[in-house]
């Protein structure tokens, strides 16, 4: 078994105009660049991106939203001003979603947890079928989020939220070895385990690529079986 | 870090003599948690908290990227990449400090693993609904913030008592967007400390110089006072 390539335009060539790509990364903290990077190189478009935050940073999602690329943001932090724009000219969709809504639907789709009931968004815009996911070119709103199923549970009311699947991860590893189990470093490992559950195809890249038995059992932070490629980050070294 | 706490002279006061400075409200709010505790401090005023604790009275601080034990920022020439906080600015971990996943991390916060989480407001309503994520012509970021209200044990809101323009976030019902619906405990103010009590503020304590004629003019909310009014 080998996980590891060295061929990152053929990696990433797999993935097809309108995908959805769930990315790690929380800022530039465990955010996988060179895979962003090599996507845009090979000119994907009308993606749906999953992600905590878009256009913090020039890199990662904010290049792809920068360059056109994206269709559809499903995630928390939608910040960045061109988003925005293509937003309110109905060029793009929107899904705004709690962080911890975020992460636990990822983590549901790759637990086989099919949906599950939280207090976070009750009794919000977010919950309630009231906040806009698209706009027409005047930047009028012309559809909005599903209002989400509400129940009392426990004497508290919570809201119903669904497993969030996607098609592909981008995931970014300090180490990783050729049977694709990956350690992270310290708050770099953020949304990148459950990116990984959550995808049909989980592509990692990687600081360190490493012999198999380097990672210590206990120290491996997602085993290599949630794991499809390696591929190592720019400027790393075998 | 400057644990002074009271002096006039580390600028807790407002320059106009009448209330708390942001500074104030941020060391007020320290004073009520407890040494061993865990805490989540959001943006704006409660960023500021963190300056007030003292190594030695083991607060941890959890910040929702995945980290219990968030440091002062980094000295310039040692950020560490890795080590980010909820604002992505580099900081520093101190002993002790443990970091994981962002799954666990909001795990700890809706599992009411938290003994607190304070947050800035925009908006707070005597029922103790909060508004503080959207607000009008700002592109819209919820980050964790319908998250941070759920679960901890307690929800404290740190704001300034008036807008720019002198309107009172203090009120009967929130306008703007909610975060959570009656989710606050306690509110700092740089007028006093209050707690939401379904139709008025109860009144827990003035700030130094803040009259209860001020108080009642600066409140869109109805307040309750003390027996008798301290």
């Amino acid at each position: 078994m080998d996980k590891f390539t060295d061929d990152i335009g053929s990696v990433v060539a797999q993935i097809p105009d309108g995908a959805t790509l769930a990315i790690g990364g929380f800022g530039y903290a465990g955010l996988p660049l060179t895979l962003c990077d090599a996507l845009c190189e090979a000119d994907r478009r009308d993606l749906t991106i999953v992600s905590n935050n878009i256009g913090g940073e020039d890199r990662g999602g904010g290049r792809l939203a920068r360059e056109g690329r994206v269709r559809k943001f499903v995630g928390s932090f939608p910040i960045a001003p061109v988003f925005t724009e293509q937003l309110m000219t109905g060029r793009a969709e929107i899904e705004l979603l709690p962080q911890g809504t975020m992460v636990e639907r990822l983590r549901a789709a790759g637990a086989g947890i099919g949906a599950f009931y939280t207090a976070t968004s009750v009794k919000t815009s977010l919950a309630d079928g009231t906040y806009p996911s698209r706009y027409d070119a005047d930047g009028h709103p012309v559809a909005f989020m599903a209002p989400k199923e509400t129940r009392e549970i426990d004497g508290r009311l919570m809201v119903l939220e669904y497993a969030l699947h996607v098609d592909f991860a981008f995931v970014k590893a300090h180490r990783a070895d050729r049977l694709g189990n990956l350690q992270f470093r310290l708050a770099a490992r953020n949304f990148n385990p459950a990116v990984a559950m959550a995808a049909k195809v989980a592509i990692v890249e990687t600081e360190e690529f490493v012999e198999v038995g380097d990672i210590e059992p206990d120290d491996v932070h997602l085993p290599g079986l949630f794991v499809d490629h390696v591929v190592l980050s720019e400027g790393a070294a075998r | 870090m400057s644990p002074a706490i009271g002096g006039e002279a580390a600028g807790l006061l407002a320059a106009d003599g009448a209330g708390w400075s942001r500074e104030g409200v941020a060391e007020r709010a320290r004073r009520d948690l407890r040494s061993g505790s865990f805490v989540n401090l959001g943006i704006g005023i409660p960023q500021l908290v963190a300056d007030f604790v003292e190594p030695e009275a083991e607060i941890y601080i959890h910040s929702e990227n995945g980290i219990i034990g968030a440091g002062p920022g980094a000295a310039e020439g040692e950020e560490d990449a890795d080590i980010v906080d909820a604002g992505k600015r580099h900081i520093t971990l101190v002993l002790g400090a443990s970091t994981f996943d962002s799954a666990l991390s909001f795990a700890i916060m809706r599992g009411g693993h938290l003994d607190y989480s304070l947050l800035g407001g925009m908006e707070v309503a005597c029922n103790g609904d909060l508004a503080n994520w959207a607000a009008p012509g700002r592109t819209p970021g919820v980050g964790g913030a319908m998250d941070l209200v759920q679960g901890a044990k307690e929800v404290w809101v740190l704001l300034l008592h008036r807008g720019k323009g002198g309107e009172s976030k203090m009120r009967v019902r929130c306008e703007l967007p909610l975060t959570g619906a009656g989710v606050t405990t306690r509110v700092y103010t740089d007028l006093g400390v209050f707690e939401p009590a379904g139709a008025a503020f109860r009144v827990i304590e003035r700030a130094p110089g803040v009259t209860r004629a001020l108080l009642e003019e600066a409140t869109e909310a109805p307040l309750e006072w003390p027996e008798p009014d301290a």
